[in-house]
């Protein structure tokens, strides 16, 4: 990856990774009383590996021009990579969480091994790891496809990609040592916060960048959605975690909003981080990657166009559903549950504008586990949305909320749609990435396929059931007007279905493991012999239309 | 309108300009009012301010993820009313920076745990719950009496809370270290500080059951026992529940 710098960008690369091991150091030493210093010792570590390994390959020769006749893979090849190590880490870390909550006692007197400091590992690890590292590596080849130009520089999309991968290290190990905000899904204090902005506008700048420079007039539908992805969530980010550091030497922070402002910040950010983060990156995603493994254009221009701009205007109204009869005032919440429910019409507009795009092409999805993994993954958000819409209606939420329901809901939204579309996803660029013929075992992708699912069915009804079995018991009164239940006595109830629940999510877990096994051995495989006509293109993992259609 | 579309595709800034355009509406709307209209947040003229000590705890509760199965916010809802007491008002958690509302129940909710257990229970309890509750699920905080609790920067804390709104005076944050130590040992000379600053409401008591040290179960036991303390405003008359 050095080697694919020229001199200039190397000279960069080191004041970058020297500025950063100086950062680090600042850390250190403000730090010094205070876990925060610890943070500054990792960040120097990194700064300074990292200018190592530039220095050691600083006299390699420089890349010829003929690169600039290419796409620029080397960043997206090493996020694929990241993508997958980050899923066995957040789904295995999330494996383990379940089976505290069946078997509390493995907590063994280990205060980061308590369930408290681990969860947010788990939630952080799969939607900004894995999910994360996804969207980076699948957006910077899709945008050079899409715009058939190659992206601007050598070293901005390694300084987002890696940038990117500090920020979740930080987070990560931040929560083990008991730092975090607690705002669900912004755990990360302010100075990570701080570095992620940087990273992002980083990340803005080379789609700008490269869209300058595009060849094809029209942006393609996928890329609307990376920068929508972009764009608000960093405005989602920036206000939701406003606040005051203790000083400068302590990573803790005060919130600059309290009590219910607070609250519903962190709720439109938090339901945003879904639209934005989970749902919008990821349908650009679909629109790129499911209709070229069918090999058959999108469906409708115009539903693309309504569910775009219906998803992005109405999401960021949805998030006071989140509270329904609390303390916010009721117009909040019914705006939130309004907008909740008209926005199933831009949701299935995707979905089914994903679904009938494979007209004409089920038989390969009944072939190709690939695909069928993306045609399960439009099925999953048309199933996921309907029941986030269900569920924000105020009585319905009465009894979902604060039961398992919202997390059988997360789960069947996180493991059905967005996993299910990124397996998919990257499936079908691995082979050509990594310039092989073929993913290195077919069988073992219909293995994954079949171990994917069964662990969503699984985990998804198990919290359907324990989640309405707690909503019905917290609210059952006997005869003479008392309540029936104590809490203990729900909690006792949720035991079965939390041991059911590890079972599906090991399950999940063993099909990232098989996808990591597969893809490594496939870049293990020998490279096929170059045909020279082939040079610099982009082998197809199969013909994009089959003979006779 | 789709011809207007297939030449706003056509321009990368037109599209961001739009997006950011189309995505900031929702939460101008919703969110700006509430900093405004005043009757989002009830009055309380008997709202108090937490302890050093109770910050700490509130801190620790952060620190050990607490909030990601236990709420503090009770609806208004005739049986969590029933379960819990009153249901919970804005300006209970005015002071809370960030709020810890919470998202799940897999405990039960902790807005009006202040007073209902002792303190010797919440030692137990947190230490080992399965100790007093054999069913309970919450793993066993044997840490929390070994670690001394950090006073040093509570001053700091107080005025980074001060800075975003919380009215402490000059000298509660000069004393915080001494009161934090003082609120936690009613029979040192430091205790009477305590109440003067604070109020004769507050809790100043042994609550990890030991006077030689402050550990971390003292901090979050006087957290947790001032839980829906603060004010007296949630039991008014207030609107019956649904």
């Amino acid at each position: 990856m050095i080697a694919d710098l020229t001199r200039a960008e190397r000279l960069w690369a080191m004041l970058i990774l020297g500025a950063l091991g100086l950062i680090g150091l600042a850390m250190a030493i403000g730090g010094r009383n205070d876990l925060l210093g610890i943070h500054g010792w990792i960040v120097l570590a990194a700064g300074l590996a990292g200018f190592i390994a530039v220095m050691r390959g600083r006299d390699a020769p420089e890349p010829g021009a003929e690169r600039l006749h290419e796409y620029y893979d080397a960043p997206t090849r090493v996020g694929l990579i990241l993508t997958l190590l980050w899923a066995v880490v957040g789904m295995g870390v999330g494996f383990w969480v379940a089976a505290l909550l069946a078997w509390p006692d493995m907590t063994f007197d280990v205060p980061w091994l308590s369930f408290g400091r681990l969860r947010p590992v788990h939630t952080s690890g799969v939607i900004f790891g894995f999910g994360g590292n996804a969207l980076i590596a699948t957006s910077f080849h899709v945008l050079q496809r899409t715009t058939r130009a190659r992206l601007p520089d050598q070293i901005s999309p390694w300084f987002v990609l890696l940038g990117y991968n500090l920020f979740c290290v930080i987070a990560a190990s931040g929560y083990l040592m008991g730092l975090t905000q607690s705002k669900e899904y912004a755990e990360p204090e302010w100075y990570a916060d701080i570095w992620l902005v940087v990273v992002w506008v980083v990340y803005f700048a080379i789609y700008m960048r490269t869209l300058a420079r595009r060849k094809e007039p029209h942006i393609y539908v996928a890329n609307w959605y990376y920068m929508a992805f972009i764009l608000v969530v960093a405005i989602l980010h920036i206000v939701n975690n406003l606040a005051v550091p203790v000083s400068l030497g302590s990573a803790k922070s005060y919130s600059l909003f309290s009590g219910v402002q607070d609250a519903m910040t962190q709720w439109w950010y938090g339901h945003n981080a879904v639209a934005f983060f989970l749902t919008a990156g990821f349908l650009g995603m679909m629109y790129y990657y499911l209709p070229k493994r069918a090999g058959r254009p999108i469906f409708s221009y115009r539903m693309s166009i309504i569910s775009f701009w219906g998803i992005t205007f109405m999401y960021m109204w949805a998030g006071s559903h989140h509270l329904h009869y609390t303390a916010l005032p009721h117009w909040v919440q019914t705006l939130g549950m309004a907008f909740s429910v008209v926005l199933l019409v831009p949701s299935w507009a995707s979905a089914g504008n994903a679904l009938l795009t494979l007209n004409g092409a089920w038989h390969k999805v009944r072939d190709d586990a690939v695909l069928r993994f993306m045609a399960l993954a439009a099925i999953f958000y048309g199933i996921t949305t309907f029941e986030g819409s269900f569920m924000a209606i105020r009585a319905v939420n009465s009894l979902s909320h604060y039961t398992d329901w919202t997390i059988g809901h997360v789960h069947a939204g996180a493991l059905g749609w967005v996993a299910m579309i990124t397996f998919g996803s990257l499936y079908s660029i691995v082979p050509s990435m990594f310039k092989r013929e073929r993913i290195y075992s077919q069988k073992l992708v219909e293995v994954h396929f079949w171990l994917a699912l069964s662990g969503t069915v699984i985990y998804v009804f198990a919290m359907w059931n324990s989640g309405v079995i707690q909503g019905l018991m917290w609210r059952t009164y006997t005869e003479s007007g008392g309540l029936t239940y104590s809490f203990i006595d729900s909690l006792v109830a949720m035991h079965p279905y939390y041991i059911a629940r590890a079972f599906g999510g090991l399950l999940f877990l063993l099909g990232a493991l098989t996808a990591l096994y597969n893809v490594v051995m496939t870049i293990r495989m020998p490279a096929p012999a170059p045909a020279p006509e082939d040079a610099g293109l982009d082998i197809p993992a199969k013909p994009a239309l089959q003979a006779g259609e | 309108m789709f011809g207007l579309h297939y030449n706003l595709e056509r321009s990368a800034v037109g599209l961001v300009a739009f997006i950011v355009l189309v995505a900031s509406i929702g939460g101008l709307i919703e969110i700006a009012p509430l900093f405004t209209i005043n009757e989002t947040v009830e009055e309380a003229p008997d709202m108090r301010v937490y302890t050093p000590l109770e910050v700490a705890g509130r801190n620790i509760y952060i620190r050990e993820g607490c909030y990601a199965c236990h709420s503090q916010m009770i609806r208004t809802l005739r049986d969590e009313v029933e379960r819990y007491g009153p249901y919970s008002l804005a300006v209970e958690s005015s002071y809370d920076h960030p709020q810890l509302w919470g998202s799940k129940r897999t405990g039960p909710d902790l807005a009006r745990l202040g007073n209902k257990y002792s303190d010797a229970w919440h030692t137990i309890h947190l230490n080992n719950p399965r100790d007093v509750v054999p069913e309970s699920k919450m793993p066993a905080y044997r840490w929390l009496l070994r670690e001394q609790l950090h006073t040093d920067d509570l001053g700091e804390h107080l005025a980074a809370l001060r800075a975003v709104g919380v009215p402490y005076t000059d000298e509660q944050i000069a004393n915080a270290p001494l009161d934090a130590y003082g609120q936690a040992n009613p029979d040192s000379a430091a205790a009477g500080g305590v109440a003067e600053r604070y109020g004769d409401a507050t809790n100043i008591r042994l609550f990890d059951g030991e006077a030689t040290r402050l550990t971390d179960m003292d901090a979050l036991v006087a957290y947790l026992q001032v839980l829906g303390n603060l004010t007296d405003a949630a039991h008014q008359p207030q609107p019956e529940a649904e």
